[in-house]
């Protein structure tokens, strides 16, 4: 090929290689399964019920007592649930951070988290729902619902702002949150399940809840994947993406839609969980860049460490007493997020 | 790029063969209330490198829009190979038309190469993100813009140069029949600016056809082989430069006194503003 004109100006700098430091998307993966393998091992070995080491062994290998068997069934269950619901929330987030170019991006934003904790609130006053299995077929409703209102709300044909949304969100989660407020403070009991449900806690896991709660987790990520791609012309301004022939409006909805029935998928399933969907984003950046399609598959495996690491952490850090997961992620999340920011790595 | 991939592409969406073009016919487009171009039509000629100039606020930005169907015409329709834009897959479109738009909007943490490599979307599917031609266009096209070297660099930190030729080469990536490029040059230094301009020529040469809104009417004269000259939402003029860019269009359309002469190295016409009397 004849050279072109401008290749023949040298005045491009000396490359240095991969300045800014990042990892292949397949070395995140691998560096975010073994935390995922090393977290959930020891999630399997620690925790209350003096289940040691030895025994979690006998019961895998089937040759243990049905007291050591129930415990250690109960921490596979937590263990699974937290990888799963620690992976939707960081999916969730990567989407919404994605759709809205906010760096504050996580899957609150829209009105996920209000709009479940309004409904479990309803339904605990109106009908005395005591959480358990009941809030997961209140909650996924509520937070769906709230995100659709805040969708039609912001939605403005023709603008290529998504601060109308924003503020949508920030509207609907600001009355719903003082709905919350008023109910709970006029009756006492409401007040009493909701301080529970609240914060999200991964000890009474069951494989129930993660069924029920599963087929709007694998819609969410199946959507998550085919607008990745899409999410990527979006960045680059609506005349960019339309003229890549990205048909903006849909990537848009599609997110929104992928990421709600994640987040409120894992906020039904287990109560709210904070900071998983804000900071894992940002992690997955500093790691892998700017590219969706490899945030995607990236978040999914570092999210699930990352929770069921807190997780762990929760049940060590009070011993011989647990906290709740949702107590403990910011502190878990939070030496991560700030050693990204510090190395200046975080980016929208 | 490669020879195949340049060939001009002749099917057309219902299966007729034609001609590849794009014109415009009786377009009215505008914004809100605001009506910008009225009733205009224009027929972009094919494997030439066409310079759009005007003064601010003419519509130049908004007939490049409205031929890469970003901005929808209110009456009047944008045909391509004779075929309304209307009647084309988004992504069919964006097979043949690429469109770079005045100020785009430049992502934190993109590298040129992942922007480059977003060119290619209009060959990707939700599931086939990779396409046997990729990873030749996305080269090529970095080596023919000169920013084979930037690849890992994030475009946030390049200069305003490198990073509009990190643009070049994304809409490059597209390849396209039609390349549409609104100001191209601004904020570029002299330098870089004429090497963007022989950019154009040299992607003309590869049987492309160039369209770039320019505002240095010296320039689109020169390296131009066709102009566009707008005024109020309407095409003023358009021809060859020499027969189009005269001291009366100039006066006409740019209310400047100047006096036309020729450019001493080409012979293009040269427009030379007239002393303050
Ligand atoms: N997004 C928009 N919303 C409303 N009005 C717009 C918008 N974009 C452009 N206009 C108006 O349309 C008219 C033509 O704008 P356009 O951008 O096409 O001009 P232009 O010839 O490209 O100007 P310039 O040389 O300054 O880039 C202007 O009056 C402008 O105010
Ligand atoms: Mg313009």
């Amino acid at each position: 090929m004849r050279p072109l004109a401008s290749s023949t100006r040298s005045e491009v700098p000396p490359t240095r290689a991969n300045r800014s430091g990042r990892v292949t998307p397949v070395s995140a993966i691998v560096l975010a399964t073994g935390l995922l393998i090393v977290a959930g091992a020891v999630s399997l070995v620690v925790g209350n019920g003096q289940i040691g080491f030895d025994r979690v062994g006998m019961v895998l290998l089937g040759g243990a007592d049905e007291y050591a068997g129930d415990v250690v069934a109960a921490r596979i269950s937590r263990t699974v649930m937290g990888a799963v619901v620690g992976a939707a929330l960081a999916v969730s987030g990567v989407l919404i951070q994605g759709v809205t170019r906010n760096p504050l991006g996580e899957p609150g934003l829209l009105g996920v988290t209000m709009g479940a904790s309004a409904s479990v609130v309803t339904a605990t006053a109106l009908f005395g729902f005591t959480g358990g299995f009941a809030s997961v077929w209140v909650a996924l409703p509520g937070a769906v619902l709230a995100v659709a209102v805040t969708y039609l709300l912001g939605r403005q044909s023709g603008s290529e702002s998504v601060i109308p949304l924003v503020l949508a969100g920030a509207v609907v989660s600001a009355v719903l949150g003082a709905y919350v407020q008023a109910m709970i403070l006029v009756d006492p009991t409401t007040f009493d399940s909701y301080r529970h449900w609240v914060v999200g806690s991964l000890a009474g896991a069951d494989f129930d809840t993660l069924r029920a709660v599963l087929p709007a987790l694998l819609l969410g990520v199946v959507l998550a994947w085919v607008c990745t791609s899409g999410l990527n012309s979006v960045a680059l301004g609506e005349d960019v993406a339309v003229a890549l022939g990205v048909p903006v409006a849909r990537v848009r909805l599609g997110s929104i839609a992928g990421a709600t029935l994640l987040a409120a998928g894992a906020t039904a399933a287990v109560g709210p969980i904070a900071f998983v969907g804000l900071a894992v984003p940002h992690l997955v950046r500093a790691l892998v860049g700017a590219d969706h399609r490899a945030q995607l598959p990236v978040a999914l495996v570092l999210g699930a460490a990352v929770l069921v690491a807190s997780d762990v952490a929760a049940r060590l850090v009070a011993w011989p007493q647990e906290l709740m997961v949702g107590v403990v992620t910011a502190f878990v999340g939070a030496p991560f997020l700030l050693a990204a920011v510090r190395r200046g790595k975080v980016t929208t | 790029m490669s020879e195949p991939e340049s060939e001009p592409v002749t099917g057309s969406v219902n299966g007729s063969v034609s001609q590849p073009s794009l014109r415009a016919e009786r377009v009215t487009v505008g914004y809100g209330t605001h009506v910008v171009l009225s009733d205009l039509s224009l027929t972009l000629p094919r494997g030439r490198f066409t310079a759009v100039i005007g003064p601010n606020g003419c519509g130049k930005s908004t007939l490049v829009r409205t031929f890469a169907r970003t901005l929808l015409p209110r009456s009047g329709e944008v045909l391509l190979d004779g075929v309304p834009l209307g009647r084309w897959k988004p992504k069919r479109i964006a097979q043949r038309v690429a469109l770079l738009p005045q100020s785009p909007v430049v992502p934190d943490g993109v590298t040129v190469r992942s922007l480059v490599a977003r060119g290619r979307h209009p060959y990707h599917s939700a599931l086939r993100q990779w396409v046997p031609g990729d990873q030749e266009a996305i080269d090529v096209s970095m080596a023919a813009t000169g920013v084979t070297d930037l690849a890992h660099e994030s475009l946030t930190e390049l200069s305003g140069g490198q990073r509009q030729r990190a643009w070049i080469a994304m809409v490059l990536a597209q390849d396209t029949d039609y390349v549409l490029l609104d100001e191209p040059t601004s904020f570029l230094d002299l330098a870089h600016q004429i090497d963007v301009l022989h950019l154009c020529q040299d992607i003309r040469d590869r049987g492309r056809t160039v369209v770039a809104v320019l505002h240095d009417l010296n320039q689109a004269a020169r390296y131009a082989d066709h102009v566009v000259v707008m005024r109020e939402g309407q095409v003023a003029a358009s021809g060859m430069p020499s027969d189009v860019i005269t001291a009366d269009l100039v006066r006409d359309v740019f209310s400047l006194e100047c006096e036309i002469g020729p450019d001493p190295q080409a012979g293009t016409p040269m427009v030379v503003p007239l002393a303050r009397s």
